[in-house]
C-alpha cells in the first residue's frame, strides 16, 4: 500500500463483486419500476437527474455561445429568453433540488443509521414517479415550444404578457415539488423514529444532520411554492385579479410568495452538499470533523434562519425601507453559520493525515469556491451594494459560484466517495483526479468574469449586449467549454468503471460509518443483523480495534 | 467475501422473529411501525398548514387593503348553509372519532357503520357546497367568468341580501375588489372540497376494506392516520367558516 | 472615504475603470458606495486568503507521507467563538453601512428637481416637467439633485444607471422613486435589469449629463411646447374633474389647490399625506381616498387614462399652488354647460382662496 493514498482494495486477483447484493437480487424491468427499495430508487434518481443535468447543460452552451458576441444573432430573442429560462428551470428542479438528498440520501440515509430501509418506500417510489412526471412535462414543454418568463415566473409578465406553455412549467414544477416534499418527509421520519439501538442524535454523521436540516425546509417550503403556482395558474387561465395592480391585487405578493419557498429552496441545495463535504474532508483527514456539535447545529441554524431572509431578493422593488432593514440583518445572521462550518472542515485538516484522492479535490474546490460564492452572497445582502449590483451579472457570478461551484463539487464528491459502495467498483483514480481540476479551472474561467461584468453593470437575462462587454463574455465562454469537458469525463470513466473498475471490497476509503461495515454493493436489507452503535461518529481509534479484530476473507 | 466479518457488533437476534402479517419488513416491530407512520402524518399535515397558509395570507392582506369590499362580499354568502356545513363537518369528525374507537377496539360491524356515516356526512357537505356555489354562479359572483358587480353598487338589486344587511351602494372602483373576495372565497374553499374529494375517495376504499376486516385485527395504524387527516380538514374549515362567512355578520 | 488619501482613491478607481472592471463614478453617491464596496471586498480577500492559507498549509504539513498518524481533537470553543464573532461583526459593520447608502439612495432631498419615468414593453419614457419628452435617454444637469418617479405601464421593469450606482424598480400600479446627483457631465448607460419579455436587452440607453446652461438649451430645444402640467390641465378640464373639484364652497369634491404636499383628514379618519403616490391612487381608486367632510362619489378613472395621463395631473395638482393656477382652473368652469357644477354666484370668494379673476378670461396658455 503506498504512503500517499488511504485506498485499501482487496487482492484485486482474487476478489469478486458478492453474488447477492441489491442489484443481482431481483432481476427484470418492473423489479425496478416497481421497487420499494431505498438503494434501487436512488439509482433511478441518479440516472434521471443525470439526464436532465445534461439537457440543462446543453442550454448552457446555447447560452454561452449566443453571448460570445453582443448582438443577438445566434438565435432570436425569444429563442434566447426560452433557453435560459429552461435552463434554470431544469438545473434548479430537475437537478440541484434533488441531487445530493434523492440520489446519495436515498442510497446512505437508512444505511447510515442502521435501518433497513426508509420509513415509507412506497413514498419513497411514488416520490420518484412525480419527479419523473415532472421531468416529462418539461421536456413537453421544451418541445411544444418553450416557456420565457425566466424561472422565476414573475408576475405580470408571466400571467398576462407571455402567450407561451407557463401552465405546462407550472404544473412540472408543481408535481416535481411533491415528490420533493416526500423525500424530505421520508428523511424526517425515518432519522426520528428508525434510529439503530445506540445511534443517539449527537452519533449520527453529520451527513445526515444536514439533510435533516434540508428536509425540514423542503417540507414547510415547497408547498408555498405550489399555492404560488396555483394562483398564477388561476391568475393566467380566469384573470382573477390577485397579481393584477388594476383589479386591485398586488404583482409583488407573488415575489413574496415566491421567494419564501425559493430562497429556503437554496439552502435545501446546498446544506446536503455540506453533509458530503463533512463527510468526505473527515476520511480523507482520518480524523472526526472538529466542532462536530458546531457543524450539526449550524445545519439547523440556516436551515431555520433561511426562512426568514427571503427579501433580500426584494430590495429594490419597493418594499420599505424598514422591511429592508429586517431582512439585511437577517440575512448578514444567516450567513455567520455557513462560516462556522468552512472554519471547522479548515480545522479538521489540523494534525490530520491527508491524502487527495479525488473525493477530497472536489471538496477542496467546494470549499475555495463555496467560500467565493458566499462571500459574495455579503455583497448582496448588504443593501447600499446590492443596489448597484442586483439583477447584473454580478448575481448569476454569485448563484453559480455558491450552486455550480459549490453544489455541484460536492456532489460529484460523494458520487465518487460513495461509488465504490453502491457499484462495487471502484473509479479510475487518475483521470478522475484530472477531470477534478479540469473542472475547477474551466469553472473559475467561466463565472470569475462573471462579478466583474456585474460590477461593470451588465444587466441579467440580456441576449444582446453593449460591445465593450464583449471581452469578459468570451473568457467565460472560452471557460464554459473547458467546463463541459470537466463535467464528460466522469459520466465516461464512471460508466466505464462499472465494468473494468477494480473490486472495491468493504471499505476502500478505511471510513467510519455503518455503510462501510457491509458488502459493496450493499445487500438488499443493508444489515443481516441490526448493528448496534456503540461508539461516536468518525471514531477512528473504533476502525482500527475492528480492523485488528477482523479475520482475513476467504477466497 | 461475506458480510459476516462486516458487522462485529451485531444484536443477537433470532433469524427469523415472529411478527404480524402487516409489519413491513423495514420495520423492527410493530411499534417502530405505527410511530414512525403516525409521525409522518403529522408532517404531512404540516406541509398542507404551508400550503393553505399562503391562500389565508393573502385573505388577510387584501381584507386589510379593501376593507369595505370584502365586507358586502362576505355578506352574500349564505350563514345558513355555512352553519349546516360546519355542524355536518363537526359530525363526521365525531364519527370518524368513533370509528378510530371501533377500529381498536376491533368493532368491526361499529367500524363499518362509522365509517359509512363519516362518508355520507362528507357528501352531503360536498351537496350543501354545490348548492352555495350554483347560487353564486347564478349571481354572477364568480371571478373571470361574467364577474358582475352589480349587487354592491346596487345593492337593492339583491332583495334578499338587502333585506338582511342593508348595505349601501359602493363606488364602482371599490365594488371591483370584491372579485378578490370571490377568487379567494372560491379558492380556499376550493382547495378544501378538493381535500374532501379525496378524503372521501378514501374512505369508499377503507368502507370496502373495514368489511373484509383489514382494520380490526390488530392493524389500526391507516384507520388512525386517516383519522387524523379527516380531522385536519374539518379544522380548516373551523378556520374558513368564521374567516369567509361569519367575520362581517354585524357590519 | 476621508479616511483614505485621495491620490490612492482616484488612482484606484481610474485604474478600475480603465481596466474596464469598474463603472465610472459619475454621482455623489457612486463613490460613498465603491467605498463600502472595496471594504467587503477587502474583508472578503482576507477572509478568502486566510481559509486558502490554512487550507494548502494544513495540507502540506499534515500530509500522509509527513504526518501519518492523525491526532483526533474534538474542538475548540473558543475558536468557535472567535469565527462566528469575528465574522458576524464584520457582518454587521456592513449591515449598518449598507443601510446608511441605501436609505441615503432611496430618499430624496427636498429640493430635488423631478423627472418622470414610464416604462412599457421595451421602451424608457422620460417626461420632464417643462414638458420635454425623451424616449430611451434621460438628459440631467450636473450638480444638481434629480429625483426618477418611476411607474410601470405593463410589467415590471428597473431603470438602472451602473455609473450612478443607482437601480429602481418600475412597479406597475405605484410610483417607486430614487434619486442621484451626477457629478461628472458625459454619456452613461441606461439600462432595463428586470427581465420583461422578448426586448428586454433592447431596452437601454443612454443618460447624458450636461453642464447646467447646455442643459437649458437642452430643455429649451426639445420642449414639445406644452409643459406637463399644462397637459394636465387639458385632462383635467376634458376629463371634468372640475365639475367637482372648483373652489365654489359647495363644490362636491375638495378644492385641489396646495393639496400637494399637505396632510389631509380622511373620511374614515386618520390623515394621509398627498403626495404624488396619493394622488395617482385617489384618481384611481378614489373611494379609499376621500377627505373628510365629501361624499364617496368620486367615479374612478381605472382604464380611462394612461400612466402618462395620471402624470400629467398629478403634475398639474403639483403646481396648483400659485394664485394664478388657481384661478384659472376655477374659471373653466364657467366653461362647461349650464347646469353643473354652477350652485353658487361665479363671483363669491370661497374661504381662504385668492379673488377669482372675471370668467370672460377663459383658458391661457402659458
Amino acid at each position: 500500500m503506498s504512503t500517499n493514498t488511504i485506498v485499501s482494495l482487496p487482492d484485486q486477483s482474487t476478489a469478486r463483486i458478492p453474488k447477492v447484493n441489491f442489484l443481482t437480487k431481483e432481476n427484470g424491468l418492473l423489479s425496478w419500476l416497481l421497487t420499494g427499495d431505498h438503494k434501487r430508487i436512488a439509482i433511478l434518481y441518479l440516472i434521471s437527474i443525470t439526464f436532465f443535468f445534461f439537457i440543462g447543460g446543453a442550454l448552457a452552451g446555447l447560452i454561452r455561445l449566443e453571448l460570445l458576441t453582443p448582438q443577438s444573432d445566434l438565435m432570436a430573442t425569444d429563442t434566447y429568453n426560452k433557453v435560459f429560462t429552461m435552463h434554470g428551470v431544469i438545473m434548479i428542479f430537475l437537478f440541484l433540488v434533488p441531487s445530493v438528498p434523492a440520489t446519495l440520501g436515498n442510497f446512505l440515509i437508512p444505511i447510515m443509521l442502521g435501518a433497513k430501509d426508509l420509513a415509507l418506500p412506497k413514498i419513497n417510489l411514488l416520490s420518484w414517479y412525480l419527479y419523473v412526471v415532472g421531468g416529462i412535462l418539461v421536456l413537453y414543454t421544451m418541445i411544444s415550444g418553450g416557456v420565457d418568463t425566466g424561472w422565476t415566473f414573475t408576475t405580470p409578465l408571466s400571467t398576462h404578457y407571455v402567450n407561451t406553455n407557463v401552465m405546462s412549467t407550472g404544473l412540472a414544477v408543481f408535481i416535481a415539488g411533491f415528490s420533493s416534499i416526500f423525500t424530505g418527509l421520508n428523511f424526517i421520519v425515518t432519522i426520528h423514529k428508525m434510529r439503530a439501538p445506540g445511534m443517539t442524535w449527537f452519533r449520527m454523521p453529520l451527513f445526515v444532520w444536514s439533510h435533516y436540516a434540508a428536509s425540514i425546509l423542503m417540507v414547510l417550503g415547497t408547498p408555498v411554492l405550489a399555492i404560488a403556482i396555483v394562483l398564477v395558474a388561476l391568475e393566467r387561465t380566469m384573470g382573477i385579479g390577485v397579481f393584477d395592480p388594476t383589479k386591485g391585487g398586488d404583482p409583488l405578493l407573488f415575489q413574496h410568495l415566491f421567494w419564501f419557498y425559493s430562497h429556503p429552496a437554496v439552502y435545501i441545495m446546498i446544506l446536503p452538499g455540506m453533509g458530503v463535504i463533512s463527510e468526505v474532508i473527515s476520511t480523507f483527514s482520518r480524523k472526526r470533523v472538529f466542532g462536530y456539535t458546531a457543524v450539526a447545529f449550524s445545519s439547523v441554524a440556516i436551515a431555520v434562519f433561511g426562512f426568514f431572509v427571503w427579501a433580500h431578493h426584494m430590495f429594490i422593488m419597493g418594499i420599505s425601507n424598514y422591511a429592508m432593514l429586517v431582512f439585511s440583518l437577517l440575512t448578514m445572521l444567516v450567513a455567520v453559520p455557513s462560516a462556522i462550518k468552512i472554519f471547522n472542515w479548515t480545522f479538521t485538516l489540523y494534525k490530520g493525515s491527508i491524502t487527495f484522492e479525488t473525493p477530497m479535490l472536489y471538496a477542496f474546490g467546494f470549499m475555495g469556491l463555496f467560500t467565493i460564492g458566499g462571500l459574495t452572497g455579503v455583497f448582496l445582502g448588504t443593501s447600499g451594494t446590492d443596489i448597484h449590483l442586483t439583477e447584473t451579472y454580478f448575481i448569476v457570478a454569485h448563484f453559480h459560484f455558491v450552486m455550480v461551484g459549490g453544489m455541484l463539487m460536492a456532489f460529484l464528491s460523494g458520487i465518487h466517495f460513495w461509488w465504490p459502495k453502491m457499484t462495487g467498483r471502484m473509479y479510475p483514480e487518475k483521470i478522475s483526479q484530472l477531470a477534478a481540476v479540469v473542472t475547477f479551472i474551466g469553472f473559475n474561467f467561466t463565472f470569475f468574469p462573471q462579478f466583474i461584468l456585474g460590477t461593470l453593470g451588465m444587466p441579467r437575462r440580456y441576449a444582446a449586449y453593449p460591445p465593450e462587454f464583449q471581452v469578459l463574455n468570451v473568457f467565460s465562454t472560452a471557460g464554459a467549454t473547458i467546463l463541459g469537458v470537466g463535467y464528460l469525463l466522469p459520466v465516461l470513466y464512471l460508466t466505464w468503471s462499472l465494468k473494468y473498475g477494480e473490486i472495491a471490497g468493504n471499505n476502500p476509503w478505511q471510513a467510519t460509518g455503518f455503510e462501510w461495515q457491509i458488502q459493496s454493493p450493499p445487500l438488499t436489507e443493508n444489515f443481516t443483523v441490526t448493528p448496534i452503535m456503540d461508539h461516536e461518529a468518525y471514531d477512528y481509534e473504533w476502525l482500527e480495534n475492528q480492523k485488528a479484530k477482523e479475520v482475513a476473507s476467504v477466497g | 467475501m461475506s458480510d459476516s466479518t462486516a458487522i462485529a457488533n451485531g444484536a443477537p437476534e433470532a433469524q427469523h422473529h415472529e411478527h404480524p402479517s402487516y409489519q413491513r419488513h423495514h420495520f423492527e416491530s410493530v411499534e417502530q411501525q405505527a410511530d414512525a407512520t403516525n409521525f409522518a402524518m403529522w408532517l404531512f399535515l404540516l406541509t398542507e398548514i404551508m400550503f393553505f397558509g399562503g391562500l389565508f395570507t393573502a385573505y388577510l392582506i387584501y381584507r386589510n387593503w379593501y376593507y369595505p369590499a370584502f365586507v358586502a362580499a362576505s355578506h352574500q354568502l349564505n350563514i345558513f348553509w355555512g352553519t349546516a356545513n360546519t355542524g355536518v363537518l363537526i359530525s363526521s369528525s365525531f364519527t370518524m372519532a368513533m370509528g378510530v374507537w371501533c377500529a381498536e377496539t376491533r368493532r368491526k360491524s361499529g367500524l363499518v357503520l362509522c365509517l359509512v356515516l363519516t362518508f355520507v356526512l362528507g357528501l352531503i357537505f360536498l351537496g350543501i357546497k354545490t348548492i352555495e356555489y350554483s347560487e353564486k354562479i347564478e349571481k354572477h359572483h364568480v371571478p373571470g367568468f361574467h364577474y358582475s358587480v352589480k349587487n354592491f353598487t346596487d345593492p337593492a338589486s339583491d332583495p334578499e341580501t338587502y333585506k338582511e344587511y342593508k348595505d349601501k351602494p359602493m363606488p364602482l372602483d371599490m365594488a371591483r375588489h370584491t372579485e378578490l373576495y370571490f377568487f379567494l372565497y372560491f379558492a380556499m374553499t376550493g382547495m378544501h372540497a378538493l381535500h374532501m374529494i379525496i378524503g372521501i375517495a378514501i374512505l369508499g376504499f377503507m368502507i370496502f376494506r373495514a368489511r373484509a376486516g383489514a382494520y380490526t385485527g390488530g392493524h389500526v395504524t391507516f384507520v388512525e392516520n386517516f383519522g387524523l387527516y379527516w380531522h385536519f380538514v374539518d379544522i380548516i374549515w373551523i378556520f374558513l367558516f368564521p374567516l369567509l362567512y361569519l367575520i362581517s355578520r354585524h357590519q | 472615504m476621508d479616511h483614505i488619501s485621495p491620490v490612492i482613491w482616484q488612482f484606484l478607481v481610474k485604474w478600475m475603470t480603465n481596466f474596464a472592471l469598474f463603472p465610472p463614478e459619475a454621482s455623489k453617491i457612486a463613490p460613498q458606495m465603491d467605498a463600502l464596496y472595496f471594504f467587503i471586498t477587502l474583508v472578503s480577500l482576507i477572509g478568502l486568503t486566510l481559509v486558502v492559507l490554512l487550507v494548502t498549509s494544513f495540507s502540506i504539513l499534515y500530509r500522509k507521507e509527513r504526518h501519518p498518524k492523525a491526532v483526533q481533537i474534538e474542538g475548540s470553543t473558543l475558536l468557535e467563538a472567535t469565527w462566528t464573532i469575528i465574522p458576524l461583526g464584520l457582518f454587521l459593520v456592513m449591515f449598518v453601512w449598507g443601510s446608511l447608502i441605501y436609505f441615503r439612495v432611496y430618499t430624496p432631498p427636498a429640493n430635488a428637481m423631478n423627472i418622470y419615468v414610464v416604462g412599457k414593453q421595451w421602451m424608457w419614457k422620460a417626461e420632464h416637467p417643462g414638458g420635454q419628452h425623451e424616449i430611451n435617454s434621460l438628459h440631467v444637469p450636473v450638480g444638481r439633485a434629480v429625483q426618477l418617479t418611476l411607474i410601470s405601464q405593463d410589467v415590471f421593469h428597473s431603470f438602472s444607471i451602473p455609473a450612478f450606482r443607482v437601480k429602481r424598480e418600475a412597479i406597475p400600479g405605484r410610483y417607486t422613486t430614487v434619486w442621484f446627483e451626477a457629478t461628472t457631465p458625459g454619456t452613461y448607460h441606461l439600462f432595463c435589469t428586470q427581465y420583461c419579455g422578448t426586448n428586454h436587452s433592447a431596452m437601454i440607453g443612454d443618460v447624458v449629463v450636461m453642464t447646467p446652461d447646455d442643459f437649458k438649451k437642452w430643455l429649451d430645444s426639445s420642449t414639445s411646447g406644452n409643459s406637463l402640467a399644462q397637459n394636465g390641465e387639458r385632462l383635467f378640464a376634458s376629463l371634468s374633474c372640475n365639475a367637482c373639484h372648483n373652489t365654489r364652497p359647495d363644490a362636491r369634491g375638495p378644492s385641489l389647490a396646495n393639496v400637494y404636499g399637505s396632510k389631509l383628514p380622511l373620511a374614515g379618519g386618520g390623515t394621509a399625506l398627498a403626495d404624488d403616490a396619493y394622488l395617482r391612487e385617489s384618481i384611481l381608486n378614489p373611494s379609499q381616498h376621500v377627505t373628510q367632510g365629501y361624499a364617496p362619489i368620486m367615479p374612478t378613472y381605472q382604464g380611462q387614462i394612461s400612466e402618462d395621463g395620471v402624470i400629467a395631473l398629478v403634475e398639474f395638482i403639483k403646481n396648483l399652488n400659485s394664485d394664478y393656477r388657481i384661478q384659472q382652473t376655477t374659471n373653466t368652469v364657467d366653461l362647461l354647460p349650464e347646469g353643473e357644477g354652477k350652485a353658487a354666484t361665479p363671483g363669491e370668494k370661497p374661504a381662504g382662496q385668492a379673488q377669482p379673476k372675471p370668467a370672460s378670461q377663459g383658458m391661457v396658455k402659458q
